[in-house]
């Protein structure tokens, strides 16, 4: 008879929300693995209801103070599309690079003082700081170059307020852009210092099937648009996104997973899943990066994740850098003007943790009928448990302490936003019985 | 304001500490901890971070010399763990909207919440919560708020570095209309027409959205003895419509007592 162990991390730390974890095995057999969100419940797609086209992105920014840009560009197209209205390219270039500053400022963050660590051997990077300060202060600078473009763009870094439907309400002017482009270019080349350390680390060997999805355009590494495409051939527009993928109750304790149709299989979204897919709309100098980090692309190890992320700020910051350089002249309009009417819309941009999916319906009466968020790490969930399954194996000859430590590590990998739940707490389960 | 350096919680003579706590909130008002690139490093020399799920793996136990606390509450559990966050913390401070007044989850307040677990959740019956979203100075004494949704990462430094040399951090209760005069922006209520909140809202922000060309719409609360209603009342005589005035009102501080009432009334009035 083998041997019975639990492990149990209570608060998960170092991730966005509060999150805990269970895993049961028997033996060299994982018999339970369940990923709990005790964050209480939240209600924002009802709170949409009744309410103004034009409250929406200032409302579901609140959703997530790490990553509100997602929430207000996903929301700001697809209510576009129920209002048929079509934005100026102006306007779509500045909403890719404020996309840029949220990526940046999310990544850095998350590289170089919650994930980084895990890798060199601390417990924060606060602690890390005392041995590697240089790479910590890089990533600080790093983070607010990112908050700067936010700030610049949309007034703050956290819950912007210059975002709207149509567009913002003021552009940028020439010269508040221009005089971010010096922090632009050396963040640049610190975002390349960065891939080269980090594509160093030891990696678990830890090779898993994944089913990447993730939006893809034809001219650019996604951010606001782009087709939904899976590593075995999914191509499908944002329109059918329902179509193809479900959210599902596995068992009571286990809770809703997002599956892909229709083998109703999980799948793995964020940066890991874009690099694979989108290795040729990368920038130059990222995709330079890419090709000469060591790690072969696709890959299937999302310990690679923090790679990939780099990669990824290598490819906001060259983006930014050529957009805001070629920000000759504030554009006339800053926004298309529309009038609340009846319609329909979805659309799905890439957030820093992957794709985010919105739909809403628009009433008679111009107001907010009905809202349907997919966050990213509610189609994560899915995947996190079957990497916890194929992987506590690998770290049962380490004590409790170590195999709980090696398992944050892995969740890490996804940078989960257990905040950004809103109906992902359709998992929450009663913990009062226990 | 005694120096928090002076005497610890632990009673020994190292560093003061300082605990994080999430209730039900986006993470925002403690991400502005670390949105203080400048100040991180310096504050965590000054400080020992003792308890910051977010940022750090090691949790030290408590009790802590200052408290941050982020969130609404919104379910039983929380509602007892707070009272024991304050037992464990020597001063106590609501960092944002949501746990200030409510916050977002607030709407709640006004709806009802079994309807709303149908709308969202499959299977409402493994959802736990309360009926309402209220503000931690509800269940417990709180001895400093920091406003805004997010608050300003300028206000928390200025909290911490006050609480480390004992004054009283400067935190202004003037309304956003001041902030706009400072920063040099044409009043959008006169101007443009536009229904602005700034004139009954808290400074704190630096009066942004005037300057992209928008109203302020109510981030940090009401100011100190402000006529929410008189306000609304002005801008219903020049042509908004009630419906709109009430949703200004509630949103993220919506439940915020001057603001509930003013949106009270204007509700009451349009169906009586």
């Amino acid at each position: 008879m083998g041997e019975k162990r639990q492990f149990e991390v209570k608060a998960l730390t170092r991730v966005e929300g509060e999150g805990r974890l269970y895993v049961r095995v028997n033996g060299m057999t994982v018999e339970h693995v369940e990923l709990n969100i005790y964050e209480p419940p939240r209600f924002f797609e009802s709170f949409l209801r009744g309410r103004e086209v034009r409250e929406a992105p200032d409302i579901t920014a609140r959703i997530c103070g790490i990553c509100p840009v997602a929430y207000q560009m996903s929301a700001c197209h697809a209510l576009e599309k129920a209002l048929r209205i079509t934005v100026t390219p102006e306007i779509r270039l500045l909403r890719r690079i404020l996309y840029c500053g949220e990526w940046i400022e999310s990544h850095a963050l998350h590289m170089h003082l919650l994930h980084a660590p895990d890798f060199l051997g601390y417990e924060s990077g606060i602690t890390m700081a005392a041995d590697h300060r240089e790479v910590v202060e890089r990533g600080l600078r790093m983070k607010k170059i990112g908050n700067n473009l936010l700030a610049v763009l949309g007034g703050r870094a956290i819950h912007p307020i210059n975002v709207t439907v149509g567009g913002f309400y003021r552009a940028p002017r020439r010269g508040e852009l221009k005089a971010l482009l010096p922090e632009l270019e050396w963040g640049l080349a610190a975002a390349v210092e960065t891939v080269r350390l980090v594509a160093g680390f030891d990696f678990p060997a830890f090779e898993q099937p994944y089913e990447c999805v993730s939006l893809r355009h034809e001219n650019e590494y996604p951010m606001n648009e782009g087709r939904v495409v899976s590593s075995s051939g999914l191509d499908i527009a944002v329109d059918e996104y329902e179509s193809n993928f479900e959210e599902r109750h596995i068992s009571h304790s286990t809770a809703l997973h997002s599956v892909m149709l229709p083998e109703s299989k999980p799948y793995l979204v964020g940066p890991l899943s874009r690099v694979n897919l989108c290795l040729e709309q990368l920038p130059p100098t990222a995709r330079r990066e890419a090709e000469t980090c060591g790690v072969a692309w696709p890959s299937r190890n999302n310990f690679h994740s923090i790679v990939a992320r780099g990669i990824e700020v290598v490819a906001a910051f060259e983006e930014a850098v050529r957009i805001v350089g070629q920000y000759h002249a504030e554009p006339v309009v800053s926004r298309v003007e529309y009038t609340p009417r009846p319609g329909e819309g979805c659309h799905a941009t890439e957030a820093p943790r992957g794709l985010i999916y919105h739909r809403y319906r628009i009433g008679d009466d111009g107001l907010i009928a009905d809202a349907t968020i997919i966050p990213p790490t509610s189609q994560n969930q899915g995947q996190i448990e079957d990497d916890l399954r194929q992987f506590v194996p690998t770290v049962l000859q380490y004590d409790d302490a170590e195999a709980t430590r090696r398992c944050e590590q892995m969740i890490r990998n996804y940078d989960p936003c257990i905040s950004c739940s809103t109906h992902f707490l359709k998992l929450t389960i009663d913990r009062k019985g226990e | 304001m005694s120096k928090i350096s002076e005497q610890h919680a632990t009673g020994s003579t190292s560093k003061p500490t300082l605990a994080v706590f999430k209730f039900a909130s986006c993470y925002g008002c403690q991400l502005s901890l670390l949105d203080a690139e400048d100040e991180l490093l310096a504050i965590a020399h000054q400080i020992e971070i003792a308890y910051f799920l977010e940022a750090r793996t090691r949790a030290l136990e408590g009790p802590y010399d200052i408290g941050l606390v982020e969130g609404s509450i919104t379910t039983e559990h929380d509602a007892e763990r707070i009272r024991e966050i304050r037992r464990q913390c020597r001063f106590l401070v609501t960092i944002g909207a949501c746990a200030t007044a409510g916050g977002i989850q607030a709407l709640r307040n006004w709806s009802d919440v079994g309807e709303f677990i149908q709308q969202v959740y499959a299977t409402p019956g493994y959802i736990s919560t309360l009926a309402t979203s209220t503000a931690i100075t509800d269940h417990v004494p709180v001895d400093f708020e920091l406003r805004g949704c997010p608050i300003n990462t300028a206000q928390l430094v200025e909290l911490i570095t006050s609480l480390l040399i004992g004054r009283t951090p400067r935190v202004p209760n003037y309304s956003v209309c001041i902030e706009c005069k400072l920063r040099g922006t044409v009043c959008v209520a006169v101007a443009q027409g536009i229904s602005c909140l700034g004139p009954v809202t808290q400074a704190g922000c630096g009066a942004i959205c005037p300057s992209f060309n928008r109203e302020c719409f109510g981030c940090y609360g009401p100011q100190e003895l402000a006529n929410v209603t008189s306000l609304c009342e002005r801008y219903e005589e020049r042509g908004e419509p009630r419906d709109h005035l009430v949703r200004l009102v509630r949103n993220f501080n919506g439940y915020a007592p001057a603001f509930r009432a003013a949106g009270d009334a204007l509700e009451e009035e349009s169906h009586g």
